[in-house]
Parts: C-alpha cells; sequence; structure tokens
C-alpha cells in the first residue's frame, strides 16, 4: 500500500473537500435545530434532502421554471414536506419518532424510484444546472482577477460557505430569542414546557420544517455538484453521516457542525486518496466504516463532541 | 379511564386486559376484511397463492422481529443494527456453504452461532460497560447506529458489494393441493422458521430464562433485588436475539436468492414495522407482527406494482405508530 500525498496538497482537492463539508455542514445545522436544541430525534433528514433536490431538478427539467425560483421553491417544498410528516408524527417520542422518520424517508426514496415519469427512476436526473453552469463561469470570470480563474470548484464553494454563513447567522440569532429559549425549554421538560402554556407541538412543527428547508438547500448544493441525481445519493446513509458530523461537532453547538463536518470529510476523502489494494466498493466500505467507528467512538467516549457543553446533553434520559 | 389518562398514571388492569382484548378482536377483524375482499376481487387461487408467500416472508420477518423485540423489551434499547446482524448471519453461512463447501444445514447452523456470538460480544465489549457509566438513551442509539455501519461495511470489505448466492437449488419447486406451488427452498424456510418460533414461543413461555426476561422487561431495578441474576438474563436476551437474527438472515437470503451487503439493513424498517405492529417489547407480538406484515406485503402485490411491496411496510409502520403506537397487541403502560 502507497499514500500518494501529492494529491493531499492540491488546491482542488481541498475545494473539493470543502464543498462537501460544507453541504453536510448545513445539513446538520438543520439536525442540531431539531436533535441539540429541540430534542427531537429526526431520522428522516436524508428524506428531506432528496425531497429538495428532486423538486428543484424537476421544476427545472419538466416544468421548466427559472433556476432560482426552482431553488426558492425546492425549500419551501421541502419545509412543506416537513410540516405534513412531522404534523403525523411529532406526537411520538424519542425512538418511535425515529423510526417513523426514517420510514417516511424511506418513502420518499420509493417514490424517487417508482414514479420514473417525473423522477427518472434509478437512472435518476441529470440537466438541470444549466443556469447554475453559466452563473459559475461568470463568477470565475471575476476570481480570474484575483488569479483564481483556474479553479473550477470555486464558485460552488463559496456559495455553499455563504448560505451556511447566512443560516448560521439566521439560528445563532433566533436561538437568543424567546422562541428558542421555548425551544431549550422543550428539549429540557417537554411537561414543563406545556404546562407553562406554550403549544409544544407547534414549536416542535416549526423546529422540523425549518430543518428540512435546510436539508433541501443541502440537497439542491449536493445535486449542482454530483450533476446527477438518483434515489441512492440520498440514503438512510447520509442522515447517520449527518449524526456523525453532529455528534462531532458537539450537541447544541451551531458552529461546532462545521467544524465536525470539515474534519469527518477531510479524513474520509483523504481516506480515499490512500493508495489501498481495494476495488472502489471497498474505497466507500473502509470510508463508512470510518463514519460508523466515529459515531462509536464519540459516543462512548465524548459525548458532548468537540464543541458541546456536558449540562447539553440531557436529551430525554 | 379518562381521570387516569389526564392525570398520567397508568391505567388501572382491567382497562388494560380490556385493551388488549379490543386489540385481539381488531387483528381478527381486519385480517377476516382483507382476506375476504382479496377473494372477493381475485380469485381463491391467486389469494391462496399470494397467502403462501406472505407465510414464507411472514416468518423471516417474525423470526428477525422477535429478536428486534426481545432487546427492547429487556433493555429498551431500538437496535438499528439488528439488520446488519441479519446479513452477518447470511454471510457467515454463505462463507461456509458456498466458499467452503458445507452443507447448507451445518452452514446455517454455524451461522447461526457465530450472529449468537456477535451479539454477545457487543454486550461485553459496548453494553454492559455503557450501562454501568450510566448512558443516556441517544448515546445508545446512536451507537446502534454505528455499529450497524461496522458490521455493515466490515462485510462489504471482506465480501465486496457484489450479490452473491447460497448453493441452492432454487428451481425445484413442490405442488400442493389445488394447484398451488411452493420453491422447495420457500418450503424448508418456513418449517424450519416456523419450527425455531415454536421452540422459542415454548420456551418464554414456560422456561424459567422466559419468565426471568419478563421480569426485567417489566422492572429491571425490581427483577435484580428480587435475587435474578439481570447481568446473565441480559447476555442470554442477546444470545437469543442474536441467533434468530442469524437463522432469520439466512432463511430470508435464501428465500430471496440474493445476498449483498445492505441485505439486513433494508430489511430493518420492515422488521421494526413488525414489532411495532405487534407492540414492541412484546415477542409474541412481534411473532404475529411479522406473519401479518408478510402477508399484507404480499396481498398488496395482487392490487399495485409489486415495486412499491416495501413501501407498504413503511406506510404500515406510520399507520401503527399515529393510530395504536403500542401496537395491535402491545400493553397501553408503555411509554
Amino acid at each position: 500500500m502507497t499514500i500518494d500525498l501529492t494529491a493531499l496538497a492540491a488546491p482542488d482537492f481541498w475545494i473539493g473537500v470543502g464543498i462537501v463539508a460544507g453541504i453536510y455542514s448545513i445539513f446538520s445545522l438543520g439536525l442540531q435545530l431539531n436533535v441539540g436544541l429541540t430534542g427531537i430525534l429526526n431520522f428522516g433528514q436524508a428524506g428531506f434532502m432528496a425531497v429538495g433536490a428532486y423538486a428543484m431538478a424537476i421544476l427545472i427539467l419538466r416544468f421548466h421554471w427559472p433556476a432560482p425560483v426552482a431553488l426558492a421553491a425546492s425549500a419551501a417544498i421541502a419545509m412543506l414536506a416537513g410540516v405534513v410528516i412531522g404534523a403525523a408524527s411529532l406526537r411520538l417520542s424519542g425512538d418511535y419518532l425515529a423510526m417513523a422518520t426514517i420510514a417516511a424517508a424511506q418513502l420518499v426514496s420509493g417514490v424517487a424510484q417508482n414514479a420514473a415519469p417525473l423522477t427518472g427512476g434509478n437512472q435518476g436526473l441529470l440537466g438541470y444546472d444549466a443556469a447554475w453552469t453559466t452563473l459559475a463561469r461568470w463568477m470565475l470570470a471575476r476570481l480570474s482577477a484575483v488569479g483564481l480563474g483556474d479553479q473550477s470548484q470555486l464558485p460552488l464553494f463559496i456559495v455553499t460557505w455563504a448560505i451556511f454563513g447566512l443560516a448560521l447567522a439566521l439560528l445563532t440569532g433566533l436561538r437568543g430569542t424567546p422562541w428558542g429559549r421555548v425551544l431549550r425549554a422543550i428539549r429540557e421538560d417537554e411537561a414543563a414546557a406545556a404546562a407553562l402554556g406554550k403549544n409544544v407541538f407547534a414549536y416542535k412543527l416549526q423546529s422540523l420544517a425549518i430543518a428540512a428547508g435546510l436539508a433541501a438547500l443541502a440537497g439542491d448544493l449536493l445535486a449542482l455538484n454530483i450533476t446527477l441525481i438518483y434515489p441512492q445519493s440520498f440514503s438512510a446513509d447520509v442522515t447517520f453521516i449527518g449524526f456523525a458530523v453532529l455528534v462531532l461537532g458537539g450537541l447544541g453547538s451551531f458552529a461546532g457542525v462545521a467544524l465536525g463536518s470539515v474534519l469527518l470529510w477531510s479524513v474520509l476523502e483523504a481516506a480515499s486518496f490512500v493508495r489501498l489494494p481495494l476495488a472502489a466498493d471497498k474505497v466507500a466500505a473502509v470510508q463508512m466504516l470510518i463514519v460508523g467507528l466515529v459515531l462509536i467512538a464519540v459516543m462512548v467516549w465524548r459525548p458532548e463532541g468537540l464543541r458541546g457543553k456536558r449540562e447539553e446533553m440531557v436529551l430525554r434520559g | 379511564m379518562l381521570n387516569a389518562a389526564r392525570s398520567g398514571t397508568p391505567p388501572p388492569a382491567d382497562a388494560r386486559a380490556a385493551a388488549t382484548g379490543a386489540g385481539r378482536r381488531w387483528v381478527a377483524a381486519a385480517c377476516i376484511a382483507a382476506l375476504a375482499a382479496l377473494l372477493a376481487s381475485r380469485g381463491a387461487e391467486t389469494a391462496a397463492q399470494a397467502t403462501i408467500n406472505g407465510l414464507v416472508t411472514g416468518t423471516y420477518f417474525a423470526l428477525g422481529a422477535v429478536g428486534l423485540s426481545l432487546v427492547f423489551g429487556v433493555l429498551r434499547l431500538v437496535n438499528f443494527a439488528h439488520g446488519d446482524m441479519l446479513t452477518f448471519g447470511a454471510y457467515v453461512a454463505l462463507f461456509l456453504n458456498a466458499g467452503s463447501g458445507w452443507p447448507i444445514v451445518p452452514a446455517t447452523l454455524g451461522g447461526v452461532l457465530a450472529t449468537a456470538a456477535l451479539a454477545a460480544a457487543s454486550e461485553l465489549a459496548i453494553w454492559r460497560p455503557m450501562r454501568a457509566r450510566r448512558a443516556g438513551g441517544f448515546q445508545m442509539l446512536l451507537i446502534t447506529v454505528g455499529l450497524a455501519f461496522v458490521i455493515r461495511n466490515c462485510i462489504q470489505l471482506a465480501a465486496g458489494a457484489d450479490p452473491l448466492q447460497l448453493r441452492l437449488d432454487v428451481t425445484s419447486a413442490v405442488a400442493l393441493p389445488g394447484g398451488l406451488r411452493i420453491g422447495t427452498v420457500e418450503l424448508w424456510v418456513v418449517v424450519a422458521g416456523l419450527g425455531a418460533l415454536l421452540a422459542v414461543a415454548t420456551l418464554l413461555r414456560y422456561g424459567r430464562l422466559g419468565k426471568e426476561m419478563r421480569a426485567l422487561a417489566d422492572n429491571l431495578s425490581l427483577a435484580e433485588v428480587a435475587g435474578i441474576d439481570t447481568r446473565r438474563v441480559i447476555l442470554a436476551t442477546w444470545l437469543f436475539a442474536g441467533a434468530l437474527a442469524g437463522l432469520a438472515g439466512v432463511l430470508s437470503s435464501a428465500a430471496a436468492g440474493i445476498l449483498t451487503p445492505n441485505f439486513g439493513f433494508q430489511l430493518l424498517l420492515s422488521l421494526f414495522a413488525a414489532t411495532i405492529l405487534g407492540g414492541i417489547g412484546n415477542a409474541y407480538g412481534a411473532l404475529a407482527g411479522g406473519l401479518l406484515l408478510g402477508f399484507a406485503e404480499e396481498w398488496s402485490a395482487l392490487f399495485v406494482d409489486a415495486r412499491w411491496k416495501l413501501a407498504v411496510g413503511f406506510v404500515i409502520l406510520i399507520l401503527t405508530l399515529l393510530v395504536r403506537p403500542n401496537g395491535l397487541l402491545g400493553r397501553p403502560a408503555l411509554k
């Protein structure tokens, strides 16, 4: 086995890692809002991501909507899906909610597989990124003025982290408001929050809908990054990678999500550059094995994560 | 009943019994209604053939669900690694059968024992130390997810992602009266699976271990105070759940005729559905839920495209959680 370090020194490698890390940061911000702040176990985040990405691609390809409108609509549709799924499942607690949401995500995946006229079935969809390519070219022309014109991935990197920055600012602001304090109260003691006259169910629903909107944006960016979406792009594994990012960064810390995501994806992408004498499916297995080991190791040895506080760990006992 | 619900105390025992009785009637009514609708619309022979197929699917659903339910009942742990324990058992049997040329019966036993050992090892290496540290439910749940990833990807690392097959004659079939057919392999799946389920049900009902497990499921600290060696019973629960998962894995991959590293995880949500349908933590409920779900999936294929078969399981899972979260046979007292 040899290790080829030249790839690790190339800027485009790190820009690629940065894009994926940014996408998973946005994705996991939603999980942080649900799990870390509100105390609801959303195991269906990949399903909302699929709803967002497919909604954007279908609106552009089948209905010829302008890309920016399709992007905004995809987030709105995913939030609506969050409200529908949440309305059906949020009265359940803990593990039951986890099972209901993961089942809902699998249903989304089943629809994506079987409603082929709309979704392309297992072949998936492509060609929805024409408007983005034009924009990226425009951005690259501006970037070449500062000597970065040959980094073709840089526009997506910039857009991804800009969206993450906006979402982070929004959520950090919201946390300090009375609204954010009610979410924390629900996490600490749902019955007490209800006894204070708070409509616990409505707050949980809002929390899930915002998370679904963030998942949709992450899904849109993922779709632009991989240029072809098919049902397996949004498997349950994606949700659990999000949970690995979440616990690595620490429950309750929004900024920790970015730290966890950059750390995890640096390791995962670097692992694919270690030239093991292995076939592609086995390299993928090594990556997911790392995700599993991270989940176990963090939960066993440092359940509060890198930036979390131990007092934030009082998640439903 | 209303007052009890308002003040948050569990309903009295007679209400509980009444609810269980109502549940049983509900199952019976649903089964009869579904069957009647089938017979009326698709003809007796088609319906009977779908029912036979449902029995095959239901048998391995039930085997998988009973283990999942036992672990939940005793430890209050929703084990997301259970599906991958099925995969593990199937791969061990496949390795012994197709790789080392063992006949199918000893290879199956090898898979069962290996999976039981894996489950016991997880108890000794992870679950017992984590309980001693009083780890929270969220920690435990995510560890099961991590363990699922580790098992599945170790299998993929060792065996690759290409589909593999047990060395079985999948073409021969047995003719049943009335022009119905069942594959020889599937017949053995039903015989072995139902036999194992019957043995487990008897043991849980009359054996000392079964009584101790129920005592733990009811109240772990009380069972400990009463002098039950809880560590031994929990270890035995894992051995049992692992053995059943291993058998379910071998039988389901034999019936499906194909095995990939994702096989068990794809079954997991159906096992959740079966477990919840029967009332989570209730082993007999899981048995009934598994069989019922198997029938439901095969019957559904008579009405909608068979590609939606799996989705039927998810819909049943969600509907059961919404309408009757304690399951058809479950006790209302569970949180």
